[in-house]
């Protein structure tokens, strides 16, 4: 085992292991609590239509993503303030047109598309430097962002009506949130995949809640349960040599599992 | 002559082109205890927004001639995610966050306050739960104290006897009764019978808003108001609403 350490990308997979336990942690009990785990599945699909033209046109697909991601999250939160579409419908036709588009431009890109398989389906031994960057801004960010605001992002998502009544931002709270989303699925893409990628912002709030019902408690075990889950998903992928995204979420959910039994033992005592 | 307070003018609100307020009028002053009742779907929580700004007016105007920040509101309770993970204590706490220069950061006086109140409404006992954990009245007692932590010169609670059982709700009105000493009250029911007693003036709302300067008023007045309500009214609560053969 020790001698994996002597090698960069598995030290560069250690990393982006603790980041996206620290970064989906915290966003994901946002999601959880506030019931928009839908949202989260469309954004990350939306996010494919970004990585196609990337591939197109020749930028780097995680950047393209980001912007398809972001504006969905924007547009969805819009839509559903605004417009007379309903929320669902909005995410539905997000979801279908990131896909559609993506899938239509990396059929169009000549050549063969390298490193497809790794958004699909993530690979987190082969995270770039700039993945790691990406995700280091992203953690610090949120890390002050969620410190500095901890009890109006409570309020407004507890109560939205309420929290306009005591003059809290809550439009400007609210889209800086969903864009904070966006960012979190699409940095993390390549450690789980698009397909994946909501279910590691959601099992470790998912098996938290089970034993706790404060929200700062949920971020906190998810975060320590999520680093579990990446690197325990990580080291079965490496020994059993099967795909490391998968493994992650899979091991997750058995987590979820023992979570659950312990939890109905714990209440027949 | 007392202070007003709010100012409605032939405000009227619609959801998607459809009016479900036309052209009310109605003026709040400082000690009044006003009823608002109306039938289900009626437009009462509509005005309510409207008030509070939370809903927009297609036309006419609402003026507060005081602070937003103080008016206490207590929402319809059906209309909360009761699974979220947020305590008894933080959901009092919201209440004062309009008043801080950072929102939410918290002074020791406002923990205090909120434990103060809490004490008195009988919940202290249940701060560190999830709201969730609570029985319908016990939450209510928690909104309750969340609406008044702010020391509001307006109170408004939207129906704040559903879920509860006779005696909570009893308690809530002479609790309310009370406050009026100190601020205004709006008090939403679909139920005039049961609020009459507590109340000093009656709007009816439905679509249209008929304002009646006692808190008695008869079937009859109901129906020329256009506001089609049941009158029940609950055993040994002083019967202020008339049936029309009980006039006699
Ligand atoms: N956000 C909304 N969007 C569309 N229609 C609404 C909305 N809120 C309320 N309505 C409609 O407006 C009417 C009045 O509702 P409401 O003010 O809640 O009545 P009440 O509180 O008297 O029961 C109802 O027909 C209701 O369906
Ligand atoms: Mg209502």
């Amino acid at each position: 085992m020790f001698s994996l350490f002597q090698y960069d990308f598995f030290i560069n997979a250690l990393y982006a292991a603790v980041l996206a336990a620290i970064s989906c942690g915290i966003v994901g009990t946002y999601i959880v609590s506030k019931r928009i785990v839908f949202i989260g599945g469309g954004l990350s699909h939306a996010s494919f239509g970004g990585i196609g033209l990337g591939y197109y046109f020749g930028f780097n697909p995680i950047l393209g993503a980001a912007v398809f991601a972001v504006l969905s999250a924007l547009g969805i939160e819009y839509t559903t303030k605004k417009a007379s579409i309903r929320e669902d419908s909005a995410i539905a036709i997000l979801w279908a047109f990131g896909m559609a588009v993506g899938i239509i431009f990396v059929y169009i890109t000549p050549g063969y598309a390298p490193n497809l398989m790794s958004y699909l389906f993530g690979s987190i031994l082969t995270v770039s430097h700039l993945d790691l960057y990406l995700l280091i801004g992203l953690s610090i960010l949120l890390i002050l962002f969620f410190t500095t605001f901890f009890k109006p992002i409570l309020y407004v998502a507890f109560d939205e009506d309420f929290a306009r009544t005591q003059n809290i931002p809550v439009t400007k709270i609210n889209y800086l949130l969903m864009s904070l989303i966006a960012l979190t699925i699409v940095f993390n893409i390549r450690v789980v995949g698009i397909i994946l990628v909501i279910s590691l912002l959601t099992l470790p709030q998912i098996i938290a809640n089970l034993f706790t019902k404060n929200f700062l408690t949920i971020i906190l075990a998810s975060i320590v349960i999520g680093l579990a889950g990446t690197l325990g998903g990580l080291a079965i992928s490496y020994y059993l040599d099967i795909p490391s995204g998968a493994t992650i979420i899979f091991f997750l959910v058995i987590l979820f599992l023992i979570g659950r039994i312990v939890k109905w033992i714990l209440s027949r005592r | 002559m007392s202070k007003k307070l709010v100012e409605i003018q032939s405000l009227s609100v619609a959801y998607n082109g459809d009016n479900v307020l036309k052209d009310v009028d109605l003026d709040i002053y400082e000690n009044d205890f006003l009823g608002v009742i109306g039938p289900n779907g009626g437009g009462k929580t509509t005005l309510v927004k409207a008030i509070l700004g939370l809903a927009k007016p297609v036309s006419g105007s609402i003026q507060l001639f005081f602070d937003k920040g103080s008016i206490g509101y207590m929402p319809q309770i059906s209309r909360f995610d009761t699974k979220f993970p947020i305590s008894v204590f933080d959901v009092v706490l919201s209440g004062m966050a309009g008043k801080g220069k950072l929102p939410g950061k918290l002074s020791k006086k406002g923990q205090n306050k909120a434990k103060e109140l809490l004490e008195q409404m009988g919940v202290i006992h249940l701060r560190k739960k999830a709201i969730g954990e609570l029985s319908g009245g016990e939450m209510q007692r928690v909104f309750l104290c969340r609406s008044l932590i702010s020391q509001p010169e307006l109170l408004i609670l939207d129906e704040p006897n559903t879920y509860v059982d006779n005696q909570f709700e009893r308690d809530l009105f002479n609790e309310l009764k009370k406050l009026n000493d100190r601020m205004a009250i709006m008090l939403v029911s679909h139920d005039v019978g049961t609020i009459a007693y507590y109340i000093k003036t009656i709007a009816c709302v439905n679509r249209k808003l008929h304002y009646h300067p006692s808190n008695i008023i008869t079937e009859k007045q109901l129906a020329a108001y256009d506001c089609p309500l049941q009158i029940i009214t609950h055993g040994d609560v002083p019967h202020t609403v008339l049936k029309e053969h009980d006039k006699s």
